[in-house]
């Protein structure tokens, strides 16, 4: 049996699942409309499958999820990444981590970041900018949230706007969501097993 | 849900429409509305499968106790019925009792919210034993991870307006 991996990577593991996943033939109309399926679509994954089981709840968060993490305006996509690397972090979200760092480092086009983020946390060497979101976000994705005025004052200082933070803060929470899915519902494996 | 002064997350941020940071939330209506839908849909889904609309309002309400979240903590509380016993599962220091199936949901639900890194398969294994079924299990899940959301969406929506 493959062991799940423990440490922060940044190469996308699989994702075995530890609840059984809807079977596609099996679907009803709801559990389909939720996963966006069209008929010639085989390529479902376990994840989405696994999440069929309450199609009220998925058929919301797919929308939410691409709204907060795709959409114009605000905080830079390679800064939302960054968001959701740090609270994949807090979490141990082995899977998001190595989604989003991955993701992370293709946007910002340098690998320094995550490398000193993997290696150090939150003592790791960032620019001003960088440190005020990873920090925030590490702290509202505490339970109870550790962030207040001052993280929020260092955000504005590091010249962040209030959409921009609205994002950030957007970000963390959503990552709270994911993260409780994803690190909960199934283990990360090598791809090559 | 068209007005989104009027959902939940804003309303217990404390931010009315007439508010410096509502323009801001205007530029994301989209997401505040798609935040209020799945508030009903963890909430209040038809059908409520093996988890009552009941035991979901308690649940939210615990964790919203355990987020140190007491606005939504009333909203949730609010939602419970004064009657069929489920107000007991609201209170963090009620563990289940006797009700194994209880029990289960109370531990995995306080794992879950406040230290999710500690999950590991033993504990879907130990929901699976105590007889929940693996759609349940799903719901359940998607409840927690919901008002882990939720609840941080108004802490950051409430330090933003501080700053505003």
């Amino acid at each position: 049996m493959t062991e799940p991996i423990t440490d922060f990577t940044t190469v996308v593991p699989f994702w075995k699942p530890r609840v059984t996943p809807v079977e596609l033939d099996k679907a009803s109309e709801e559990q389909l409309e939720a996963m966006k399926v069209t008929p010639s679509d085989t390529g479902v994954g376990a994840y989405v499958l696994v999440l069929a089981h309450d199609p009220q709840t998925l058929k919301e968060r797919t929308p939410l999820f691409n709204g907060i993490m795709y959409s114009h305006g605000g905080l830079s996509r390679t800064e939302t990444e960054l968001g959701a690397v740090a609270a994949s972090l807090v979490n141990r979200c082995i899977y998001c981590a190595a989604v989003h760092s991955n993701r992370y480092n293709q946007l910002a086009k340098d690998e320094t970041v995550i490398e000193g983020i993997f290696g150090a946390g939150e003592d790791s060497e960032l620019d001003p900018r960088q440190k005020a979101i990873f920090n925030f976000a590490t702290k509202l994705s505490e339970c109870p949230s550790e962030a207040g005025e001052a993280d929020v004052r260092q955000l504005k200082d590091a010249g962040l706007g209030m959409d921009e933070i609205f994002d950030l803060v957007l970000t963390a929470s959503l990552f709270g969501w994911a993260n409780r899915l994803m690190h909960v519902l199934g283990d990360p494996i090598p791809r090559e097993s | 849900m068209d007005d989104i002064f009027r959902s939940v997350v804003v309303e217990a941020a404390g931010i009315a429409a007439d508010h410096p940071l509502a323009a801001v939330l205007a530029g994301r209506s989209d997401v505040m509305q798609l935040t209020q839908a799945s508030h009903d849909a963890a909430l209040k889904p038809e059908p409520p499968g093996g988890l009552s609309h009941a035991e979901r309002a308690a649940l939210a309400c615990r964790m919203a106790r355990l987020n140190h979240e007491e606005t939504l903590a009333r909203h949730y509380e609010a939602m419970i019925p004064d009657s069929g016993g489920t107000q007991a599962i609201a209170d963090p220091a009620f563990d289940g009792a006797d009700d194994q199936r209880t029990r289960a949901i109370l531990r995995h639900t306080d794992l879950v919210t406040v230290d999710p890194k500690r999950a590991a398969e033993a504990d879907i294994a130990a929901l699976k034993s105590a007889g929940i079924l693996e759609p349940d299990i799903v719901r359940l899940s998607e409840l927690i991870a919901f008002v882990s959301y939720q609840v941080r969406v108004v802490k950051g929506l409430r330090l933003m307006a501080e700053a505003a």
